[in-house]
């Protein structure tokens, strides 16, 4: 066994099995009905935003519970230049990279005043300029209509690239590629673009200096890293991560509002990466896939399970969800503080510390 | 106003000055009612301040305590509601069942989320914090549904007049008895063993405990006062807007954070000065933001002031108005 794994093109064998297992992922899906599939881009989007988030918290250590502004920044562009609420119809290519700009403007317009400040208190300020945005999304109706305030803003653009859409349903190689399934392929790309640049970024003088912060700010800043620029990069980079999921949400949704960016989203996010292990690019992604499908799952077997039990619905799933949340906050902090999958450095400084008591 | 009286008196009364005295009323009637929301805010921002200044930990889940109180205290009125008792009594009654109850809520939230962390990062504590509110508002979804439910109008509201600005007493009461509730509290403090404990603790744990303060003990004792003192607001806020709701809790805390910071966070008059004066901030800031922007913005941005607030202290004065420089404690 030790001798397959090491061999090197066992790993290969291994990296395009995951790769034919990815794409064949949404036939079976589909199999199973559209909405899985569904469920999945979804999920795959918050592996974009965990990731997003993981830069800011597991490499930095800098606590962001507003991160679904940035989020709510990114889809908000892009409804805005896609729809016909302006009556704006820029193409996708164009429009992500202007979310994300925005989303890291926004990011360093809050991280600029914010980040002389001890942790705890960042984490406040994050929360309240999170609910600020939302705030604004809410009521920016007046005097002059912006966002069409709580009523959100519909009939977003899908995207296409000439005359090839992604929400139509197209036959190709006697196989049917509906909407769902076309977002799907888009999303694996992007998220493997992202994963890829994650894990650059962690090995990178940038990521050592992250890592540095996070350990001891005083030291980093002693060995000569300018510890606010780098601190403002981990933000504007996490936002514009952020600001590109939130683009691709309004085009998939093709109706957003206020509704969508809710706190709870922030923190539901923040639970992804503590679950799977904050600063581990495989941890987070497995603290989204799970935080993601757990719930749906649930969906479809809490409800049966209390009809036939109790003859009616007692506790709904979406309350269950949210406990389930908060009891992996809870719990993961307390008995496995790295995380399910914890990152080498913080596995390295647990066992240092159990050998030090 | 008595200068505005006697010009009135002279003349025929103008246009001008009756616009004049109108907006000293409505000046007046925004002051009253920022004190009378201040004076809560105080109250939830006392028991952020008491427990950072002990272990340097923001309880995010402290203002999931006042929700509770406030609900639990709507489940009391309204089973005694139709029983024929004083309404005033009724409310007593509430608040007797509610503040115990938080205190123990406050009590186990450390004990089992916060005292196995001590000596952990920063971040995890607080990250716990964040599972424990949501794990509180969703039971108390469970309990009592997701709809606000309306408080039973129990107690008679009598309005006293000041030209065009009216106080309730709801209000007079709720301030009346925060100002009780603080003397207490700083008696408490300043004038008892358990204060000096508390004190010493907040200045120095390890030396305390060498004293012979058991340092896990008085920091319990924190979290049951300050969730005692969140009950008895959440009763009163509750009682105030006539309202209840599992989500109410977030949005009051946070704003009681707020206060807690402006005032300078580990400050215990500096809670109760920041409490306040964030309650008047708002107030008057909801009453005048239509007339300074010119209808721009309206007062649905009144949430919007506190984090302004919040966000301009820590940029300018992160110590707060009335708290000590702090060194960097990372």
């Amino acid at each position: 066994m030790n001798a397959l794994r090491n061999h090197p093109q066992a790993k290969w064998i291994g990296v395009a099995l995951v790769a034919l297992a990815l794409l064949a992922l949404p036939f079976a899906l589909a199999s199973a009905g559209t909405a899985w599939v569904r469920i999945m881009n979804l999920a795959i989007l918050y592996i974009l935003l965990s990731l997003g988030l993981n830069i800011v918290v597991g490499f930095a250590g800098l606590l962001d519970l507003g991160y679904i502004a940035f989020y709510a920044v990114g889809a908000y562009a892009y409804a805005l230049l896609a729809s016909p609420h302006f009556g704006l119809h820029l193409p996708f290519w164009v429009i992500l990279p202007i979310g994300a700009l925005v989303a890291a403007l926004f990011g360093v317009l809050l991280g600029a005043p914010t980040l002389k400040l001890r942790g705890d208190y960042l984490a406040i300020v994050t929360l309240g300029f999170g609910e600020i945005v939302r705030i604004f999304l809410n009521n920016l109706s007046t005097p002059i209509n912006i966002t069409n305030g709580p009523r959100g803003i519909s009939r977003i653009d899908a995207f296409s690239i000439g005359d090839f859409s992604f929400a139509r349903t197209d036959a190709f190689l006697g196989l049917t590629f509906s909407g769902p399934v076309k977002y799907y392929y888009l999303l694996l790309l992007v998220m493997v673009a992202v994963i890829f640049i994650n894990l650059r970024l962690h090995d990178s003088r940038i990521g050592r200096a992250w890592e540095a912060i996070r350990e001891d700010e005083v030291a980093a800043r002693a060995m000569g890293i300018d510890t606010t620029r780098v601190k403002l990069l981990a933000f504007a980079m996490g936002a514009s991560f952020g600001g590109i999921g939130g683009g691709m949400f309004a085009a998939i949704q093709s109706f957003i509002s206020p509704e969508s960016f809710v706190l709870v989203e922030s923190v539901m996010v923040l639970s992804m990466v503590v679950l799977g292990g904050m600063g581990n690019v495989g941890g987070v992604i497995i603290g989204a896939l799970l935080l993601s499908f757990v719930p749906e799952i649930l969906r479809f077997t809490v409800e049966p399970l209390q009809q036939r039990l109790f003859g009616r619905m007692l506790v709904e799933p979406e309350v269950i969800r949210m406990l389930i949340f908060g009891l992996a906050l809870v719990l993961v902090m307390i008995l496995r503080p790295g995380g399910l999958w914890p990152s080498a450095v913080r596995r390295r400084e647990l066992s240092a510390g159990r050998e030090a008591r | 106003m008595d200068h505005a009286w006697r010009v009135e008196k002279l003349r025929a009364p103008r246009p001008a000055l009756l616009q004049s005295d109108l907006l000293m009323d409505i000046f007046i009637q925004q002051l009253i009612n920022g004190i009378t929301l201040g004076a809560v805010y105080a109250m939830v921002a006392l028991g952020y301040t008491m427990v950072y200044g002990i272990i340097q930990l923001i309880n995010f889940a402290h203002g999931e305590v006042v929700m509770v109180g406030a609900l639990i205290a709507f489940s009391v009125i309204n089973a005694l509601a139709g029983s024929g008792l004083p309404p005033v009594l009724i409310v007593l009654i509430a608040t007797a069942c509610a503040a115990p109850l938080c205190m123990l809520l406050g009590y186990s939230m450390e004990r089992i989320a916060y005292r196995p962390l001590r000596g952990a990062p920063r971040l995890a504590p607080l990250i716990t914090a964040i599972g424990v509110s949501i794990i509180l508002q969703h039971i108390a979804l469970l309990i009592w549904t997701r709809n606000p439910l309306a408080f039973p109008q129990i107690i008679g509201i009598e309005s006293y007049h000041a030209g065009e600005a009216t106080i309730t007493n709801v209000q007079i009461a709720i301030i009346g008895i925060s100002t009780l509730m603080m003397a207490g509290l700083a008696f408490l403090v300043y004038r008892t063993r358990l204060g000096a404990a508390m004190r010493a603790t907040a200045q120095n744990a390890p030396i305390a405990g060498l004293m012979g303060v058991d340092a896990n003990k008085i920091i319990a004792a924190t979290f049951v006062i300050g969730a005692g003192l969140a009950a008895v607001a959440g009763v009163m806020v509750a009682n105030y807007y006539g309202i209840a709701h599992y989500t109410m809790g977030a949005n009051l805390g946070l704003k009681a954070f707020c206060a807690a910071v402006l005032g300078g966070i580990g400050n215990l008059p500096g809670a109760m000065l920041g409490g306040v004066l964030l309650g008047v901030v708002e107030a008057l800031g909801a009453g005048y933001i239509g007339d300074l922007t010119n209808n721009v913005f309206g007062s649905n941005y009144q949430d919007v002031f506190a984090f302004i607030v919040l966000i301009l202290v820590l940029v300018f004065r992160p110590s707060g108005l009335l708290g000590e420089k702090v060194g960097d404690r990372a």
